[in-house]
């Protein structure tokens, strides 16, 4: 079937089969490999997207329920020349090994740190209304859906609380 | 020209010292790391050949069997069904294709055909609704139910420990179980292949790309050199990519028939059925000392499993020999023959369950003793390797265990059960780390260039390792360049062989290869200079002996190219060579739901030189990560009857996810070790593992007084324990 996708500020004609999910569109049609497929199922992260600005698994998205909406992977955030904060961030804590999570680390940081803007509050936030206390708890809840088996966790969350300006690292040895 | 050293002896000069660049050991960001964060590092499925199809592998559905016939597959280009795909994946280094032949089933999940088809959808499709008749068998599944092996170069003892027992002022007799355990890489296998007349491309998920490639051209019937195998980076590996695997054989044959390029990528499923299992274990350890903890006998006896015929078992007893003094002492080491999928290597093969098991043991001593268990280790430290009387290259235990408890409080620690928070029992506990350390042959090529560049060429995989980073910061180091002038090539056959990545050797290995080839490099500059190389100076791209001071410019024609080619020699044999550490753990199990959180964790490693020390404190991160899931999430449930993993992805096979890890605390004590080569570095990637499951039990055990010897400790278990 026909589509079109609009994504990273650019818009795409494609032609798929109905059952191509937003992931295979994206790595195969596309030949955008930065968003990874790590199970195919929902139950990794790897494959994180911001669909109009919202977190979303891109394995569990066919391609032609994106057509409507503006689409960002990790290559529309920035470039290995122009790093966006949030990228340069886990460049300088080494917040990732082999690397194969990372953009959808970085992605799902990017929509997870607009949700506390926006007061949504998680599991490990002290009231329900906020504010959110940028703590390695709260960003350690809210990351939880992106598995890294490298286990760049301690570093992952420390690369967030810095490009979201989180002061005290120790804030929260509980 | 090549420089090759054999470590047939100690090397105390410390040469790496007395550089003048100062950048290894530093805590550089990855070289290649700009291309990861922006999605820009390709990996295995991501390469894009004109008309590519393809490929998904369809699995046998019986444990054991005859396929006698695959139907077809309406919309696919092809179902392939050679005689040549593999039944399970390589073992690490194997010279030698696996065995092979799809129409014999040997476990439920092998893969026994390709379907092929224009696009995935397609593909797999057709893959899942494939019609296969078989002729199945009855096999054994269950490592209890048949009688197992026992391999006579296996086994071991010394004295008398059944009297050592008898005579004992205190005794422990216990038994472990931990559970099959998947390596669990993010990235899936996939492989992409091409032919170019009689030769091959294969873009795989690889750990250790020379023995792939024999392994490879063996499978394929072809010659080595009509091989070539591309890994630029690798999505994680800890074992499962140490060998090829069914999907990298089934594309290559794919593609040949179908005269063009053709990805054959697993499902996460196919990952848990087809990758290396580590085999689950069944431990009894017996330890005996007498009323001031030191020990007198040491009996680890275990029970692993694997495929008939499958070399590999588990080699659970591996530090077991050489970490603690005992004069009586026994190993046993039993392998059923079952069919479940194969057993091989994952991340420390070996230490990873036994260390753990046996620190574990050392804490129920330590308490039936009644003496701290920090303090029963260190009464327990070997001069030398027991038995053998081999020295240790070096040996840092004791320090790690005094360093680790004074940064981690261990001082404050409660007995058993005494503190208590709301509905948390908190607890800390504490375990040695302890992996054997080994060298591989391994070869690289430097060249540096008239204008201050160096490239380093070597088919050595950097599957998070961080060893793009630490290749470019020794040539760096060594030819006095800034870290930014040195670019580091590797995952591609066509460089000079490798150790390959797997089993802590890959840093020291290759790492000393590129040191060879750059000290053959100062030799040539040196000679220009008219100075001993020893005493050659070089640094920002000027080259310094005595008074003279020239830039590398004028004394480079062009360029130097070097290779260097590290074999281990005499030292392996004549030291017991290991790495060390110290794990520390505080949890917290809740008295209603037996959840256990981690609420702090640290490591104390030796590794020898740190060649980065952000890199190397980001191993250890991931070791100690996956000590988490073995103490309290990971298993894999094989279904009693016939074998299957029904624990067979993400959502069912618990790998630590942010909220289970806190943030943890790495420390590094300064160690040279002078009998692993002149770079005096040793493993790392797995030290961190083997023992961390151990910390967080033992530190169960001190918080709420259950012990779990059933792995992993789930919140059922503990809640049984709690009165
Ligand atoms: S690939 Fe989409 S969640 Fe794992
Ligand atoms: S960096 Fe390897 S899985 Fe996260």
């Amino acid at each position: 079937m026909q589509i079109t996708l609009h994504l990273n500020g650019a818009t795409h004609d494609l032609d798929v089969d109905a059952r191509t999910t937003l992931l295979d569109a994206l790595r195969h049609h596309l030949g955008l490999t930065g968003t990874k497929k790590g199970c195919d199922h929902g139950q990794c992260g790897a494959c994180t997207v911001l669909i109009d600005g919202r977190r979303v698994n891109s394995c569990l998205t066919l391609a032609c329920m994106a057509e409507d909406a503006q689409i960002t992977t990790i290559e529309g955030l920035g470039s290995p020349d122009r790093l966006s904060p949030l990228q340069q961030q886990f460049l300088d804590h080494d917040g990732f090994q082999c690397g194969y999570c990372t953009p959808g680390q970085i992605c799902s940081a990017t929509g997870m740190l607009e949700e506390i803007a926006a007061g949504w509050p998680s599991h490990a936030s002290a009231s329900l209304e906020g504010p959110f206390a940028l703590s390695h708890a709260e960003i350690a809840e809210r990351m939880s859906g992106n598995l890294c088996r490298c286990a760049a966790y301690t570093h992952i969350v420390a690369a967030i609380r810095q490009a979201a300006g989180a002061d005290d690292r120790h804030e929260d040895a509980a | 020209m090549t420089r090759h050293l054999r470590v047939d002896g100690p090397n105390h000069d410390d040469r790496l010292d007395h550089m003048a660049q100062g950048v290894l050991g530093q805590p550089l960001n990855r070289l290649e790391g700009p291309l990861k964060v922006t999605g820009r590092a390709t990996y295995a499925a991501e390469a894009r050949p004109r008309n590519m199809a393809y490929g998904v592998l369809v699995q046998a559905e019986i444990p054991a069997g005859k396929v006698l016939e695959i139907g077809d597959a309406p919309g696919a280009l092809a179902v392939i069904q050679d005689k040549r795909m593999i039944h399970y994946a390589a073992q690490g280094q194997a010279e030698k294709a696996p065995p092979s032949g799809p129409e014999r089933v040997e476990y439920m999940g092998q893969a026994i055909a390709l379907v092929v088809a224009e696009t995935f959808e397609a593909a797999r499709h057709a893959a899942q609704n494939i019609a296969i008749r078989y002729a199945p068998e009855t096999v054994p599944v269950i490592p209890e139910s048949v009688t197992p092996e026992l391999p006579p170069k296996k086994q071991s003892a010394t004295g008398d420990l059944d009297q050592a027992m008898r005579d004992a002022a205190v005794t422990v007799d216990q038994v472990w179980h931990t559970p099959s355990q998947m390596s669990a890489a993010m990235e899936p296998h996939a492989a992409i292949a091409e032919w170019d007349g009689g030769h091959v491309t294969v873009r795989a998920g690889l750990q250790m790309l020379s023995s792939n490639r024999k392994q490879m051209a063996d499978a394929l019937g072809i010659r080595e050199s009509k091989v070539r195998l591309l890994a630029p980076y690798v999505g994680g590996g800890f074992g499962s990519k140490l060998g090829i695997n069914a999907e990298a054989v089934a594309a290559a044959i794919a593609a040949r028939e179908l005269n063009r390029p053709v990805m054959v990528a697993m499902t996460r499923q196919q990952v848990f059925d087809l990758a290396h299992r580590r085999s689950e274990t069944r431990q009894r350890v017996r330890l005996a000392c007498d009323a001031n903890g030191v020990l007198s006998g040491i009996g680890h006896d275990v029970l692993v499993s694997n495929l008939p015929g499958s070399e590999f078992s588990e080699p659970v007893t591996q530090a077991t020999p050489f970490t603690y003094q005992a004069a009586h002492r026994q190993i046993v080491h039993a392998v059923s023959r079952i069919h479940r999928g194969c057993a091989g290597s994952v991340r420390a093969p070996g230490e990873a369950v036994g260390v753990t098991v046996f620190e574990c043991a050392m804490d129920e001593l330590a308490e039936a003793a009644g003496i701290d268990p920090v303090e029963l280790r260190l009464r327990n430290i070997p001069d030398a390797e027991p038995v053998t009387d081999r020295p240790f290259s070096s040996h840092k235990l004791a320090e790690a265990l005094r360093d680790g408890a004074e940064r981690f409080g261990w001082s404050a620690r409660k007995p058993s059960g005494q503190r208590i928070e709301g509905e948390w029992f908190i607890g800390m506990g504490m375990a040695a780390a302890v992996r054997v350390n080994m060298l591989v042959e391994s070869r690289a090529r430097v060249t540096l260039h008239q204008d201050g560049r160096a490239i380093v060429e070597t088919d050595m995989t950097d599957i998070g390792t961080g060893t793009y980073t630490i290749l470019g910061q020794l040539a760096a180091e060594m030819l006095g360049l800034p870290a930014d002038r040195v670019e580091v090539r590797l995952g591609d056959t066509d460089f000079p062989p490798a150790a390959g990545s797997g089993g802590s050797f890959g840093a020291a290995s290759s790492g000393n290869s590129v040191y060879l080839a750059c000290e053959e490099i100062r030799s040539q500059i040196a000679r220009t200079m008219r100075c001993d190389e020893t005493d050659l100076t070089l640094h920002d791209g000027m080259a310094r002996a005595g008074n003279v001071s020239r830039p590398l410019s004028e004394l480079i024609d062009g360029q130097i190219t070097a290779e260097g080619h590290l074999q281990p020699g005499k030292t392996e044999k004549t030291h017991r060579q290991a790495t060390w550490g110290s794990h520390w753990a505080e949890v917290a199990v809740n008295r209603w739901t037996g959840e256990v959180r981690v609420r702090r964790m640290m490591g104390v490693f030796a590794c020898g030189r740190v060649l980065n020390e952000k890199t190397a404190r980001s191993q250890c991160l991931g070791g100690m990560s996956f000590g988490i899931g073995i103490a309290l999430t990971e298993a894999m449930e094989h279904d009693p009857r016939d074998g299957h993993v029904v624990s067979r992805d993400l959502a069912e096979y618990h790998i630590p996810c942010h909220a289970d890890v806190p943030e943890l605390e790495v420390h590094f004590l300064p160690e040279r070790d002078a009998y692993v080569g002149p770079l005096q570095a040793k493993g790392l990637g797995e030290l961190g593992i083997c023992g961390a499951g151990a910390a967080v039990l033992n530190a169960i055990h001190n918080a709420c007084g259950v012990r779990v010897r059933q792995l992993p400790a789930t919140p059922d278990k503990i809640i049984a324990g709690l009165d």
